[in-house]
């Protein structure tokens, strides 16, 4: 439960971080809310020679109407997005979300940026960007670039983000309050869910996202798909566990997950008028 | 008017709410320099080879040791009837049993850099078969001391009667799990140790029993008892793990008199996980037998105890369980035997109820099967059967004599408080609709045995000059509110204000001699020694009095609203406690003191019955609790606020257990739970508000009428909230789901219960 030693340094602006993720390269971490970095750095699984700490950069904490969408700088911590009006009127389904993370101290520390970049198939926020059709602002050596939330989570543990790159922003389009359903299962109320589910309406559809059921957080693309047929919650949600490989643990088999994905996907759905 | 029964706050508070405690790890130590342990990553393997060259040689470190480096003697065996070959050495030596078990120990300037070096002491190992099971340890196939040529660490067995069942219409068993959980104490184990000008070993101990860690140094150590001196500062809890002393304990004292340097060491949370000890970890068959009309007539209950990897306080646990085998029930007949075996594990221990809250859950969980297979409501058996108030003292089939209680009262008050009968018309309407959402309601009738063990207790009350007074106790509280407490004691019998009196306790030097905090034994013998030395000064001042007065001793009365004596009959003259005080150093040249070193008078039997109301998602198996109504008699209570405190806790960790908490091992050994991300440590979030009540059936077994409340919460609660998601299930064909409840288990549980009844359909 002691790191071992490493380098710090306070960035004072997105670019000097920027600057030091490409002059160490893979030897750097960023360290924003440090609620997913340091329990592992902690428990010695990373070992990083040099953290740029970003957290001090309070201009990239924000929740901002941008008219189609609402913009979240990427330091801006779990309290303060469930409490931000911007986001409650806008993003409703987002501000909820962050409002159920951990506790109430992961929640005034953690970050959106944080957790987005860690990539925790397990975490809440990367199944309700998915199913917001989110868009994720990085900034690198030559600028900033979009990454759909639909890109964005490449593998276990692995996102779309260059080495030498910073997330700044996530993008959200809006949605109507009361328009999605979010349940989680978790044992006690500051775990990682066992599973997730989030569903939301919008003039394109309705997105599904599932927490947990796969080496990445994803989009039930097939329920999705048979609710623009005009399934019901119940037989949509049937399909909620097609193609998910949920890891086996004691908290829950693959086929006690895949289950409960498809419960809850139909409870969320039926909480969107599906 | 009298102080007790008061809910007087906490005296402890205003340090903890304001500035904070002072624990060992704070203690400031110039000089000092840390330990760290190497700890096995192997469950069972062979050491081959251990190389700590690079660690030593890197810069901070000051030395590093292994088990033949210190010298010292194998723990002994806690009891004479434990396998006398399964004693553990100070560090591993040759074989290491279960993860976490210390290897090596490493001296440095600083933690960081003990840390850093325990990674470079690179162990070679040899792995050996694992195992974890104790079922499977049973066997005999895989041994952890092949020397010892068995595993059975420990037995029990008086015996059996096969015609126990005989008469009876009725008979059900069952096998069940009590699960092995971690008491996880918000402090971990921890201390601090150095050698004074005076050559003496001062050592700093968070722990529930500093006389213990005294002896303990003292026996290891090869020193006198005058070289010792152990203190407390505010310990972070115990539940019980914290009342054994650890090897690395008396390693940190190895090191501070070999080093000659101020020497601490503070675990971790992941190495608190594996290497404070674990509790409960039984594996139980019991059989219930009786009439058809719900009376039980024979009851037998067979443990198979997991002492861990190797046999300490866990492995005799199964003695609590036998001695409450037949609960709160009049059954004629019961039987208790048990065999303790070790595993690959780490070694279990004293936590919050110690073998009792195990037999409570079997009898208990039993009763509501029985109920079932009769189909009778499992209040009104229960009713049927428990002891009736006129029949104590009540001696059971195992010999255990309860002192005086009224079981039907409690019993009767849970279920008013509940409002019973419109608990069960709401889950007979859910029932009905097919809710998904069922309801479950939950029984436990307990009845605990509490100071449980032999020793006495030493308490002493000195009056100051100034009128103030000094109470010495030999209890240890870490939580408890023994200040509050033994203050009010010392204000009832002297008429001095609490705010005046002084409790010492946790100084092996200003406390000569003590058994300390564990088994809920604090006040019904602690406080008992204490009220006693209040009693015995009282009459020391009369002596000083009638001497003052010149009057007759007889004569002379305590006027405890004004806190003088007087001559009968004349109070317009006085004399003040510190008056007396002063006549006493000028007549002896000492204070005026009292100490007593009260023997124990023998146990004492809390009781009660909670009613926990549990929701159960027949969908998800996550289960939510409702409500929880917890009637608890501790005998007379000296400050609900306090009785409270402990019922509350102890619900917690009660609830904890039926619904979430369990140590979780692989096939290799490795601990899956050693964080709190893994391991359910409940939350308040998890739990609902409490509906506490007492009643007060005074025990004549000592002076103050007191019982113990320290675990009845985590007693009684358990099995209520178990039976309760038991029973919300229960007409979906669920017989029966083991602890934990977790939302899979209860799925699965009726995932099974539907193919059965399906096949059955089918067939």
């Amino acid at each position: 439960m002691i790191p071992a030693s490493f380098d710090y340094v306070r960035a004072a602006t997105v670019e000097e971080a920027i600057d030091l993720l490409v002059q160490h390269g893979d030897d750097a971490k960023l360290l924003a809310g440090g609620h997913s970095l340091l329990p592992l750095m902690k428990m010695r699984l990373a070992q990083p020679a040099l953290l740029v700490d970003i957290a001090p950069l309070r201009a990239l904490s924000y929740v901002r109407d941008e008219h189609d969408h609402v913009a979240v700088g990427a330091l801006t911590r779990h309290h303060d997005l469930a409490n931000s009006p911007v986001a409650i009127s806008g993003a409703s389904v987002l501000a909820h979300v962050a409002g159920q993370i951990g506790d109430p101290q992961v929640r005034h520390r953690g970050t959106i940026g944080g957790s987005i970049a860690h990539g925790d198939p397990a975490s809440d926020l990367p199944a309700v960007l998915l199913a917001l059709g989110a868009t994720m602002v990085a900034q690198g050596p030559t600028g900033r670039r979009e990454i759909s939330a639909a890109d964005f989570f490449v593998s276990f543990f692995e996102v779309a983000l260059a080495p030498d790159e910073v997330l700044v922003e996530v993008r959200v389009p809006k949605s109507s309050p009361g328009q999605w359903g979010f349940e989680k299962l978790t044992k006690r109320a500051q775990d990682w869910a066992i599973v997730g589910a989030v569903a939301v309406r919008s003039s394109s559809g309705v997105g599904v996202g599932l927490i947990n059921m796969g080496p990445v957080p994803l989009r039930a693309s097939g329920v999705e798909a048979a609710i623009a047929s005009g399934k019901d919650a119940k037989e949509a949600a049937e399909l909620a566990s097609e193609g998910t490989e949920p890891s086996a643990d004691f908290n829950g088999s693959l086929e006690y997950r895949q289950h409960v994905a498809r419960v809850l996907v139909r409870r969320a759905l039926e909480k969107v008028g599906v | 008017m009298s102080i007790l029964g008061n809910r007087v706050l906490r005296r402890e508070d205003p340090k903890f709410l304001t500035v904070g405690g002072t624990y060992v790890a704070d203690l400031e130590l110039p000089g000092s320099v840390h330990v760290t342990f190497v700890r096995s990553n192997m469950a069972h393997a062979k050491i081959v080879s251990v190389d700590s060259s690079r660690a030593k040689a890197m810069p901070g470190v000051i030395d590093v040791f292994s088990n033949d480096d210190l010298g010292l003697a194998n723990f002994p065996t806690i009891m004479e009837m434990t396998n006398a070959a399964m004693t553990p050495p100070m560090l591993a030596s040759g074989t290491v049993r279960f993860v976490g078990e210390p290897i090596v120990v490493i001296v440095a300037e600083t933690r960081e850099a003990a840390a850093d070096a325990a990674e470079l002491v690179v162990i070679d190992y040899e792995p050996l078969p694992v195992v974890i099971d104790p079922v499977e340890a049973r066997k005999d196939e895989i041994l952890l001391f092949p020397e010892a040529g068995t595993n059975v660490a420990f037995t029990l067995d008086f015996g059996g009667d096969d015609t126990l069942f005989d008469a009876c219409e009725v008979v059900v068993e069952l096998t069940l799990a009590n699960q092995r959980v971690a008491p996880c104490p918000l402090e971990g184990r921890s201390a601090a140790a150095h050698m004074t000008a005076d050559g003496r070993l001062e050592f700093s101990s968070a722990t529930q029993a500093p006389h213990g860690v005294r002896d303990a140094l003292v026996s290891f150590l090869g020193l006198e008892p005058e070289q010792v001196h152990v203190v407390t500062p505010d310990v972070g809890g115990g539940f019980g793990a914290k009342a054994s002393v650890y090897q690395e304990d008396i390693v940190v004292g190895w090191c501070a008199l070999r080093l000659g340097r101020p020497v601490r060491w503070t675990e971790t949370r992941s190495e608190s996980m594996v290497g404070l000890g674990h509790g409960r970890a039984q594996v139980q068959h019991a059989r219930i037998g009786g009439t058809r009309d719900g009376i039980v007539q024979a009851y037998r209950l067979d443990v198979l105890q997991d002492s861990g990897a190797y046999p300490g306080f866990g492995a005799v646990l199964p003695f609590m369980t036998r001695t409450m085998t037949s609960g709160p029930y009049k059954i004629a007949r019961a039987e208790c035997a048990s065999v303790s075996v070790v595993t690959n594990s780490t070694t279990t221990t004293a936590y919050r109820g110690a073998g009792r809250p195990e037999a409570t859950a079997a009898i208990e969980r039993m009763m509501d099967v029985f109920a079932r297979e009769i189909e009778m409501d499992p209040a009104e058996l229960r009713r049927r059967n428990l002891i009736s108030k006129d029949e104590f003292p009540y001696t059971t089939p195992v010999e255990t004599v309860y002192d005086v209680g009224d079981y039907h009262r409690a019993l009767d008050l849970a279920l008013e408080v509940a409002d019973y009968e419109q608990l069960r018309t709401e889950q007979s309407r859910r029932r009905l609709s097919g809710d998904v959402r069922q309801l479950g309601i939950g029984l436990s009738c307990y009845v605990e045995i509490t100071n449980g063990l032999p020793d006495g207790e030493f308490g002493a009350v000195e009056i100051r000059p100034d009128g103030k007074v000094i109470v010495r106790t030999g209890t240890s509280p870490h939580g408890q509110g023994h200040v509050t407490a033994w203050s009010m004691l010392v204000a009832e019998q002297l008429g001095i204000a609490i705010e005046d009196i002084e409790v010492i306790y946790g100084d092996t030097d200003v406390v000569p001699r003590g058994a300390g905090t564990m088994g809920s034994r604090s006040l019904q013998i602690g406080g008992a020694a204490v009220n006693q030395a209040a009693l015995d000064v009282i009459e020391k001042a009369k002596d000083l009095a009638a001497d003052l007065f010149e009057a007759d001793r007889g004569d002379v009365v305590l006027d405890k609203a004004s806190a003088s004596f007087h001559v009968v009959g004349s109070p317009a003259v006085s004399h003040s406690w510190a008056e007396l005080a002063a006549a006493a150093l000028a007549k002896d040249g000492g204070p005026l003191f009292a100490e007593v070193d009260l023997a124990s008078p023998g146990p004492t039997f809390p009781f009660g019955t909670h009613v926990s109301v549990v929701e159960v998602d027949t969908e998800t198996g996550k289960v939510t609790v409702l409500r929880h109504i917890a009637v608890d008699d501790a005998g007379r209570i000296v400050n609900p606020l306090l009785a409270e405190g402990q019922v509350h806790g102890g619900i917690a960790q009660g609830v904890a257990q039926a619904l979430l908490e369990e140590v979780v091992y692989d096939l290799d050994g490795n601990p899956l739970t050693s964080t709190l991300a893994d391991y359910s440590f409940i939350s308040a979030a998890e739990l609902p508000s409490y509906e506490t009540r007492f009643t007060e059936t005074p025990t004549p077994v000592n002076a103050l009428g007191a019982k113990g409340i320290g675990e009845s919460g985590t007693i009684g609660s358990t099995p209520a909230v178990h039976n309760a998601v038991c029973d919300a299930l229960a007409h979906l064909g669920v017989r029966h789901v083991d602890m934990p409840t977790t939302p899979m288990r209860v799925w699965s549980a009726i995932e099974e219960a539907a193919a059965r009844t399906n096949a059955k359909g089918q067939g």
